[in-house]
């Protein structure tokens, strides 16, 4: 009865080969490597820029011990600190020229030290969080109200010019709360006026309500689809924002993610200047509109020929040729409220089209009706330093709000352009309100303590377990040992985060663990101690235990989801750990130690005693260890 | 080897009426300070900024009080951490003042004062998130205590859910009750250490309860209360066993996991001592108490027709 068909055993070995090999990553410690990644939205890392950093290492005279290209990024692997210092200044020298303006992001790393054959079946060691491994990590809140109401007055805008261009008369539009409130003097209009919203208005509800003397009152709101879409878009802007400022922080693994409908989460692991990365998060990049200097003395100062003139400035295109720029400022960046790639209309050209607000709208009218022909500048600034991202010539006068920059660009550059334009500013204001710096020594602390308490407490139990249970403790003990190899494999399977909470969840799983096979034994010994044979007692033990362990461990496992649930931040860490270690000891305390125990005893034909130690019997026949025992059973 | 050698059962329900007036004092106690003291409730629920700052001498703690109270701060905790060398700063949130900068202007200053000051640890929590926190961790209590009595209700029967989760809040009330009476630190590492012995602590009831449900099945004529006592004293030896190996893992993290994991091994020893004794003499007297029978447990599916108190019911000729 205690035998184990040939797959149960297959199925045991294959478990702890899987387990084996996904946690070995985690021993082989990390090498220092250097990280190069794009700075840029429209720089892409390729092997092109493979080869350039492979030529600049070998000018330096540094061998690298491995270069890898996944895709998004370059890793270099040194074997020294001394080495991955050097060739962190070669490769920063060979691929940036200009320091204030990086293309690329050179970061220094850890690479994990596992060997290749490793990775390639996908078994990496586990992510340290940053209480292990030191950094800062932001919460950040996105302001949703804020950016509705932008969202809403840009809508009346739009909505006063369609108005007018279908001549529907209003006597007023105003933006009241969330709400855009038209004025109307009478039902035909109101009719009129609602034809227009319905056909070219889709995110706008509408509801109208009559005031005295005839008259009535039409409020739009945003339907709540429209402005989740909205709040989602600004979410992504926003973070877009957040990948542009912090790759100039130079860090290698950089973590942006949402976290519900409108917080952001940002963790820069190995960063200590809290300061100044909350200066870069936090910065604000703006956007001016200026005309082109046309004059003879600035285009005789842009093509390098003369000084450029008072009243002007010089400024770089993107394609790196001087562009002179008079002072005056039409629009900032404020009365831009979204630039999106598209096509145009008529020529099917790739275009960029720019949407102002009616403040913006009435301006722009006014500057484009007396410049048409000439040049325009779009410049962002930022750090204090400005770059001129286009610079389209005025073709017509543009009224109602709606600016399409087309001509002698690709799509992609569209895309970049719009997103540069964008880029410029938040989608909406965010709020720090949650901030955690953690000392890299601190880290290392960290994980020394979480390791000690593991291993400390692992030794004790297997010791008392030997002990008190003779071989069915050292079958526990080994047990407990392979739902730890199993608990640390499935959280490297899963890439997950391992933090001090984890790690606390990981002692606590094994000391919860040892439950199920203390349960087991202990129901064998009872077994033994009411006559039944030794191998009925071992099944019978098996057999009753399960119940018990399977209801405990259910019980145990609510808490642990109602943990994961609710819980965030290094509660989550925990629950993680927790759930998992429920699982993986319910299948390495019964089935695994099952086997063991089937592996050991189930193939003796006659057994005449195991050794569970004492077997104590109130009639006074209590037996010390079998099997040398004489028990007649 | 083998530590508990019983040759009668042990009559734990005999004394059951005294220990449950023992258990209730104790919980009103522990109410009596969560409300009259309250829960000392770290920064992750308040909201408001924590500095671990490290010396290279023993930290002077009340120069680095005198220091932060300069900067205007009338709240401020200064306590030694972990070691002598480093000392963890409290600084309440500060409606309209950007989080960012105060811990940057207080680190400053501490600088100032002692340029050997390293900053090994900041922490700021919004307010917002702090209430959220409190928020999200009732609704995880509520889920736990709910999902369990679901699962005990349909596995076993309503009157061991209902005795089940009451011993075990009463478990997670006196843990509370201690942190509140020595004014621990209440932070989400306890959180969830308090919420795992939620999870854990049922675990002994379950064997206990299961034990008892056997006993109905296999001992037809014994007494409720004998059974209980005979479901005890079998189950004791493994009760003491795991929760001793628990304990142990615990202990270790309470001497090795440094100051960071204190509070939430204290946690977890406290739930597992009371999670013993309430689930001997909580638990099963409670179900004791709802009156748990026979027919509660062992469903008359095949004995359709036959009087339970029928002293020959069952048998068969």
């Amino acid at each position: 009865m205690n035998r184990y068909p040939v797959w149960k055993y297959a199925i045991i070995v294959v478990a702890l080969l899987v387990g084996f090999f996904y946690t070995l990553p985690n021993f082989f410690g990390e090498a220092p490597a250097v990280q190069v990644s794009s700075g840029k939205a429209t720089i892409k890392v390729d092997t092109g820029t493979q080869r350039r950093v492979e030529d600049a290492l070998k000018a330096a005279g540094i061998a690298p011990a491995g270069i890898i290209f996944d895709g998004n990024s370059i890793k270099i692997r040194l074997s020294t600190g001394d080495e991955q210092l050097k060739a962190k200044d070669a490769i920063q020298k060979a691929l940036i020229p200009d320091p204030t303006d990086p293309p690329y992001v050179v970061a220094l790393n850890l690479l994990s030290r596992s060997p290749s054959w490793l990775s390639a079946v996908g078994a990496a060691p586990m992510y340290l969080g940053l209480d292990l491994r030191g950094g800062v990590h932001f919460m950040l809140q996105v302001d949703m109200q804020a950016a509705l109401t932008r969202k809403v007055e840009s809508l009346s805008g739009d909505l006063r010019t369609a108005l007018r261009e279908k001549n529907v008369r209003h006597s007023g539009i105003s933006r009241n709360n969330q709400a855009i409130e038209v004025q109307l003097r009478d039902a035909q209009t109101l009719a009129a006026a609602k034809a227009v919203i319905a056909e070219q208005f889709a995110d706008l509800d509408i509801t109208e309500a009559p005031l005295a003397g005839g008259e009535f009152t039409l409020t739009a709101r945003i339907k709540p689809a429209a402005a989740r879409a909205i709040q989602e878009q600004a979410l992504k802007q926003n973070m877009v924002t957040l990948h542009n400022r912090i790759n100039e922080l130079g860090v290698a693994e950089p973590v942006i993610q949402q976290q519900g409908l409108d917080r952001i989460v940002v963790q820069l692991p190995g960063v200590q200047d809290t300061a100044k990365a909350k200066d870069i998060l936090g910065r604000t990049a703006t956007l001016e509109v200026r005309m082109v200097d046309e004059s003879a003395e600035g285009r005789a100062a842009e093509s390098g020929t003369g000084p450029v003139p008072f009243g002007s400035e010089r400024f770089l295109e993107r394609n790196s040729q001087p562009i002179i720029v008079k002072k005056q400022v039409i629009l900032t960046g404020e009365n831009l409220t979204d630039a999106q790639p598209g096509f145009d209309s008529q020529t099917q050209e790739a275009a960029v089209h720019l949407s102002l607000d009616a403040k913006g709208s009435r301006i722009f009218r006014d500057v484009t009706r007396e410049s048409i022909g000439k040049r325009m500048a779009i410049l962002l600034f930022e750090k204090g330093k400005g770059e001129v991202v286009t610079a389209p010539v005025i073709r017509s006068e543009i009224g109602g709000g709606r600016v399409q920059i087309s001509g002698r660009m690709t799509t992609t550059e569209a895309h970049d352009t719009a997103l540069l334009l964008r880029a410029g500013s938040l989608a909406a204001p965010m709020e720090i309100i949650e901030e955690r710096t953690i000392g890299p020594s601190l880290g290392a602390e960290n994980i020394a303590k979480g390791f000690d308490s593991v291993t400390w407490g692992f030794l004790v139990i297997v010791v008392f377990m030997c002990v008190y249970y003779m071989m069915f403790g050292v079958f526990s003990s080994v047990a407990l040992g392979v739902n730890l190899l199993l608990l640390v494999a499935v959280l490297s399977m899963l890439q997950a985060t391992l933090t001090l909470p984890g790690m606390a969840a990981m002692a606590l799983a094994l000391g919860m663990a040892i439950d199920s096979n203390v349960l087991i034994n202990e129901r064998v010994r009872e077994e033994l101690r009411n006559g039944a044979s030794p191998q009925a007692a071992i099944n019978a033990g098996y057999e009753r235990a399960w119940g018990t362990i399977f209801d405990s461990n259910v019980t145990t496992l609510i808490a642990g989801v109602a943990l994961l649930i609710f819980g965030s931040g290094p509660v989550r860490g925990f629950a993680v750990v927790h759930c998992i270690g429920i699982l993986t000891s319910m299948f390495s305390a019964v089935f695994f130690s099952r086997g063991l125990v089937n592996f050991w005893y189930g193939r003796v034909k006659k057994l005449k005693g195991v050794s569970i130690g004492t077997v104590w019997r109130p009639d006074g026949g209590g037996n010390e260890v079998a099997p040398s025992a004489r028990r007649s059973g | 080897m083998e530590f508990f050698k019983f040759r009668k059962d042990i009559p734990f329900m005999r004394h059951a009426l005294v220990l449950n007036v023992v258990s209730i004092v104790t919980f009103v106690l522990a109410v009596f300070f969560l409300f009259h003291k309250g829960l000392h409730l770290s920064v992750e629920f308040t909201g408001g900024t924590v500095m671990e700052v490290g010396y290279a001498q023993p930290a002077d703690v009340p120069k680095v009080r005198s220091v932060i109270s300069g900067l205007g701060y009338t709240d401020v905790q200064v306590q030694n951490f972990g070691t002598a060398q480093d000392v963890i700063i409290r600084l309440p949130a500060q409606k309209g003042v950007s989080s960012a900068q105060q811990s940057e202007t207080a680190f400053a200053a501490l600088k100032a004062s002692d340029p050997g000051a390293t900053l090994r640890r900041q922490e700021f929590v919004g307010p917002q998130v702090g209430e959220e926190l409190v928020t999200d961790g009732l609704k995880a209590l509520a889920m736990v205590v709910v999902g369990i009595m679901i699962y005990l209700a349909i596995r076993f029967e309503w009157k061991f859910a209902v005795a089940a989760i009451v011993a075990n809040l009463h478990d997670v009330v006196i843990i509370l009750g201690f942190f509140a009476f020595f004014q621990w630190e209440f932070s989400l590492p306890v959180l969830a250490a308090v919420l795992a012995v939620l999870g854990y602590s049922v675990n002994e009831s379950v064997v206990i309860f299961d034990r008892i449900r056997e006993n109905f099945r296999r001992y037809r004529k014994m007494e409720t209360v004998a059974i209980i006592d005979n479901a005890i004293t079998s189950t004791i030896s493994r009760t003491i066993i795991t929760h001793g190996s628990t304990q142990i893992m615990v202990l270790s993290m309470l001497l090795f996991g440094g100051p960071t994991l204190y509070y939430f091994a204290l946690a977890l020893t406290i739930g597992i001592c009371f999670g013993i004794y309430s689930s001997v003499f909580v638990g099963a007297a409670i179900a004791m108490w709802l009156g748990i029978k026979r027919e509660d447990m062992v469903k008359p599916v095949t004995q359709k027709g036959v009087d339970p108190n029928d002293p020959n019911a069952g048998a068969t000729v």
